[in-house]
Parts: C-alpha cells; structure tokens; sequence
C-alpha cells in the first residue's frame, strides 16, 4: 500500500516536471480549464437561461459534444482488438495509450453532461440502490450504466499494466486480459447505446433511422484513428518513446477503410431523406439546404462533407498519405468534418423544427463554448499530464529501482 | 385588500425575525461541525438544506415525511413569494379515467385558456402549457400553424388547435426519464416529482406534442397572481432547472372539479370527464362523433381527442 502510494506520487511528480514548453502548455490548458470554470459557475448560479438553449432547441453544444466524444472513447478498441485478438506486438506497447484516451474522454463526456443538466447536486438519483435509475425502459439510463463500466474498465487495465512495470513485474493475464475483452464490448455499447438514445425517439424523425448506430460507429473508427495518429506524431516527437511506424500505418489503413464508409452511409441517409421529400424530412432539408429562409447549419454541414471529401482522397492515395505532413492534415480534416458532422449536424436539427413545427435556431453563446473548451481543455490537460507518467513507465524512467531524479 | 396586505405584512416581517435567528443557528452549527449542522434539531430553511439535498423520490415519501416537506415548502413559498399556500397531495380516484375532447368547430383561437391555465398553474409568464395554433384551412400539416398570431380572432380561412399534454398511455416521455421522476398514474395523468427531475431534459426531447416545459431561469409569477391551491406533483411554484407540463389541473380535478382552461373556454369547445362513466360527456363524444388524436402513427395513445362538429 505504502509503496502504491509512493507510485502515485513520483507519477504526480513527474508530470508536473517538464520543459519550459512542456508548462507553457500546460498552463494554457488551465487557463481554459479556469475560464469555463468561471462560465459554469454563471450557469449555477442563474440558471441555464444563461445558455441560447430554449424549450424548442432543449440541448445544444453540450450535447453535441457529448455525442463526439463518445466517439473517441470508443476508439480505444481499434488498438485494443488486433492487440489482444491478433497478437499484434507493436500495438501491445500503445494500447496503454490508447486506454488512457478512452478513459479521458468518458469522463469527458461524463462532464458535458453534468454541466449540462439543471440539477447537478441530483446526481445520486443515478446511483445504483440509493437513487432509482430507470432501468430497462431509459436508454439514458442504460448509458449512465455502460459509461460508468466503460470508465472503470478503462481505468483499471493501464492503471494495473503501468503498475506492474514500474514494479518490474510481469502483468499477470488473469488481471487484465479477461476485462480487456469486456471493455471491447463495452466500447461498442457506448456508442451504440448513445446513438439508440436518439433513435428510440420516435417523435424526432431526424433521429429515428436505424443507420444511426453503424454511421456513428463508423466515424468514431474514422475520427478516432485521426487523433491517435496525432497523438503518436506528437508523442514520438517530443519524448524517448519509440511508436513503430507500422503502428501509424496500421492506423492509416483503418481510416482507408472507414473514411469512405462514412462518406457512403452519409450518402446513404441524405439520399433517404432528400429524395421521397416527406414531411418528415424538415430536418435535414433545413440542415442542408435551409427551411423557410432559415440555413444557419447549411455553411457547416457542407464544409463538413467537403472536409470529409477531402480526407477521403488523400489518404486513399498512398504516395500522399505516407508523408506525415498530409496525413496530419488529412487527420485535422477528419477531425474536424466528424465533429461539426456528428455533434452540431445531428443534434440541432433533431430539434429544428419543433414537433408542432416552429422553427426556433440555436447557435450557442460564449458562455456555452467556454464551459465546453473547458471541459476539453480539463480532458486535454489531465490526458496529458497521464500520458506524460505513462510514458516515462513504459521507458523505464519511472520504475521502483530507478531513483528519482 | 387592506386587511390581505398588512397580514402580507406582519407574515414577512416575523420570517425576517426568524430567518435572522437560524442564520444564527446555522452558522453555529457550521462552526461545531458539519455533522452537527445537519442533524441539529433546529435546521435552517435556507439555501439547500441535508433534508431537501436527500429528499427520497415522491413514491418512497412516508405521509410523516409528506407532512414535513410540504410544510417546508409552504413556508419557502412564504419567504420568497409573500403569499401563504397550501400544499396538497390528491391521489388518483378509483373507477376514474380522465379524457379531454376538444370540439375544434367551435375554438375560435381567443386564448382564454391559455391565460387561465398560467394563473391556475402558477407558470413563468413566458410561456404557457396549452399552445394555440392558428392553422390555414385546407390542410392539417402542424408545420404551417403558427403560434405567434394577433389582432381579432377568428381570422378568415383559418381554424384553431389548442395542444397541450396528450396524457398518453403510452408516453414516451416517462420510458425516457432515466431517474423515473415522472410516471403515469392511476387515472392517467402523467406527473412529475419536481424534486427528483434531475433536468436533463431527455423527456422533453421525446415528446411528440411539445407538452413539457424546462425551466431555464427561476419562473417569475406576480406575487398577487399566486395561486394558493396548490398540488404537490402539479401546479405548486416549480424550482429552477426541472421540467414542468400540463396535469389536467389535477390538484382541480381530483376533487371533482374541471380543468381551469375548459372553465375559461368562453365558446364551449372544451369537454373533460371521465370516460369509464358511460353517461359522461366525453364518453358519448367518442362513442357518436368523429374523433381523431394528433400523430396516431407514433402509437403513443393520447387521451386528448380532437373532433369537428
């Protein structure tokens, strides 16, 4: 216990610890950690009418967000999987990483909607025996409960590899393989739980599609992999951790394969909502192409499907894709596409317009993107100071018998 | 008026007094510990206090720990509103279905029901449970209606549809809260336990009929407009940051009067009883007009008919 203890704090130690650079950075993230912070404190104290949200449009940028990064949580599972399931070595020394990244991006996700809610203090409603969770009928609540496995699961695997090596011990399988394979299911029933909470709606047609599900998880397998193979650019560049570039490869060819997918299955449900031009396509006709003079998401969406165009191309073409130079461009444009795609592309329009068929648009204000650069800059800035321990773990600098420098 | 105000009056100044000695205790209580604080005899009525913060779900509430909070809450009424109430808990009647009719010939889009339904329920004055739409003659598509009319009524070549919660028996809304602090009771009315609604707003994305309301802000009512009948799981004053909709005025109704929107309605469109009573009005509505629900296809079985006659 004593010598846990002692881990955890060479581990705090050695994060805080650094380049001039290395601080900077974080002091930057902190600084937008404090600014949402201080924005959130607006919202508890007079309420969410401090938001541009309305009853027509009841959840915006909080949400919106929430549904991206859930996407990343589930990414871990493109290294967890042909790390386990295929035996593939040079994956076996990232997955940690990988993990690291998952359990970020739940409590991530957890906080978009924590600081999104009117009762935060009601939290223990949610809780197991003491609250009264609403189970089996609430898809909220089913996701309350895969989250919070999900999260544990992905603290648990790293925590226990990180320790064992530091102690210079061999990991014992019986402690993490089993739960490996669990979190892989978990991790698609994040995302798949999440995108049923919007398509068991039946009164938001935009929402009520059963592609919903696959084209999430299909551009979580997209986005993820572009911010793994940043991550690992950024990781090999500036510490002694050594990332193979078959592992960048690798992760390239997955975005090959899921890139163009989600381009079809986007095309797939455009084609199904544009062309029979029902009624019950208001959504998206306002999401494309404006309702009644009304196209605030237009420009947005349409860069986002030319983003996704663009990524497409250059890494389908191999020569372009193996500079590293494109393939981060290609990565930020991937990013970027899914996010505007998958947060404000789905969730505005499900709202717009009402189900009496008012059109009320929402846009969020300062206070709303502060309290959500917040929570990013938090994940930002804890993943960082993570993965900074972790890597100095996994290069032996950080080890029971090494002495503290 | 005069005797109302100076007994307004005295009421606030002995809260003034007493708010001022628990502060006191309060603060005592903080400085010999937190546990002390929270389990002294004397507890403040301030701010959040250990009682409201562990508030069990309104279905757990034993009548001693039902007794104690409305209590509570009359007296917050009190300090923050001036006005005394009376909280209430009316259960569902046996034998008894609720059913609203709604003859939409005769609505002519005035809208007095609206302006009642804020003052019965004591409702921010920004909105209302009951939304009118003025829809164009020649069609039933929702999305060409419009809320935002004005001048006389009824206009030329249009009619009127008042929506308001559908009380489904199949409501989408209570499948979708994730703490179940809203539910469908006995005779039909879906309810909400305003102290348990955590206000993560899930419900009102299920609802097909725009019923529920969030409130974003404190709900501003004129303190003279307050009403003090007041029913725990519906019009008492709601807190900030929980979703409040129509209950059929069943603090009203459950005593066996009608809903204070038909009470209002001056043209006769609105009918309201219970429909296992074959002599009721609504029963013989549905059994020789021609009723029809809105959004049938979503299969969530409104209590709320509509019928042109």
């Amino acid at each position: 216990m004593k010598n846990y203890l002692i881990y955890w704090q060479r581990m705090v130690a050695c994060s805080l610890k650094g380049s001039v650079w290395y601080r900077l950075w974080l002091l930057f993230l902190t600084a937008f950690v404090l600014w949402g912070a201080f924005n959130y404190y607006h919202h508890l104290k007079y309420g969410l009418i401090t938001t541009n949200m309305s009853d027509a449009v009841s959840w915006g940028i909080g949400i919106a967000n929430f549904v991206f990064f859930v996407g990343i949580a589930a990414t871990a599972v493109i290294l967890v999987f042909p790390a386990y399931i295929f035996k593939r070595e040079d994956l076996k020394s990232v997955v940690i990483i990988g993990e690291l990244l998952a359990f970020i991006a739940i409590m991530m996700c957890l906080l978009f909607i924590f600081t999104d809610i009117g009762h935060p203090e009601r939290f223990w409603h949610l809780l197991p025996v003491i609250g009264r969770l609403n189970i089996p009928n609430s898809l909220l609540a089913w996701d309350v409960i895969v989250f919070n496995v999900y999260l544990v699961l992905n603290l648990h695997i790293p925590g226990y590899l990180l320790y064992q090596k530091y102690r210079g011990k061999p990991a014992k399988k019986i402690f993490y393989l089993p739960l490996t394979w669990i979190s892989i299911f978990f991790a698609i029933s994040i995302h798949t739980v999440t995108a049923f909470l919007l398509v068991g709606l039946g009164a938001r047609y935009f929402w009520n599609t059963s592609i919903l599900a696959p084209r999430f998880l299909i551009s979580a397998f997209a986005s993820g992999p572009a911010l793994l193979i940043i991550i690992f650019l950024v990781l090999s560049h500036f510490t002694t951790l050594k990332i193979q570039s078959s592992i960048i490869d690798y992760l390239r060819k997955v975005m090959m394969v899921t890139l163009p997918v989600n381009l079809f299955l986007f095309l797939c449900e455009f084609f199904k909502e544009i062309y029979p031009n029902t009624l019950h396509a208001a959504s998206a006709q306002y999401l494309f192409f404006g309702l009644d003079g009304h196209n605030m998401l237009t420009k947005w969406i349409w860069s986002a499907v030319f983003m996704n165009c663009v990524a497409t191309v250059l890494i389908l073409i191999p020569k372009w894709s193996k500079q590293n130079k494109i393939l981060i461009a290609c990565c930020v444009l991937t990013i970027v596409g899914i996010w505007i795609e998958k947060g404000m592309g789905l969730i505005f329009p499900g709202f717009i317009p009402t189900p009496l068929g008012e059109i009320v648009e929402y846009s969020p204000n300062l206070g709303e993107i502060a309290v959500s650069l917040g929570v990013t800059a938090l994940g930002a800035l804890i993943f960082t100071l993570m993965t900074k321990a972790a890597v100095w773990v996994l290069t032996d600098k950080l080890a029971h018998n090494v002495p503290p420098q | 008026m005069t005797t109302d105000r100076s007994k307004r009056n005295k009421l606030f100044l002995e809260k003034k007094l007493e708010e001022k000695i628990e502060r006191r205790t309060f603060l005592k209580g903080l400085a010999t510990g937190l546990g002390l604080a929270l389990f002294s005899p004397e507890k403040t009525a301030n701010a959040l206090s250990f009682d409201e913060f562990w508030q069990k779900h309104y279905k757990e509430l034993t009548p001693e720990d039902k007794k104690r909070i409305f209590e509570r809450i009359e007296k917050q009424t009190l300090e923050r509103h001036h006005t005394e109430v009376k909280i209430s808990d009316h259960r569902p009647m046996d034998g008894v279905e609720f059913v609203y009719c709604l003859n939409l010939s005769k609505c002519n889009g005035n809208r007095k029901c609206v302006e009642a339904c804020q003052k019965e329920n004591n409702t921010d004055r920004s909105f209302s449970y009951i939304k009118v739409l003025e829809m164009e003659n020649g069609g039933f598509n929702l999305e060409k209606g419009t809320t935002h009319y004005l001048g006389p009524v009824p206009k030329e070549g249009k009619f009127y549809l008042p929506v308001q919660c559908n009380q489904c028996d199949n409501p989408p809304c209570v499948k979708a809260c994730p703490v179940a602090a809203t539910w469908k009771e006995k005779d039909g009315i879906v309810v909400i336990d305003y102290d348990w609604c955590i206000g993560c707003r899930y419900c009102q994305a299920a609802c097909p009929y725009e019923a529920r309301h969030f409130n974003f802000r404190t709900p501003e009512i004129p303190e003279n407009e307050i009403n003090p009948d007041q029913g725990y799981l519906s019009n008492r004053i709601r807190p900030r940051g929980v979703v409040e909709k129509c209950t059929f005025c069943l603090h009203r109704t459950r005593v066996g009067k009608l809903p204070a929107c038909l009470e209002a309605c001056p043209t006769g469109a609105r009918k309201f009883g219970n429909i296992l009573d074959p002599e009721s009005d609504v029963a013989k509505i549905i059994k020789n007009e021609r009723v029809f629900v809105l959004k049938e296809e979503l299969n969530t079985l409104p209590r709320f008919y509509y019928f042109f006659s």
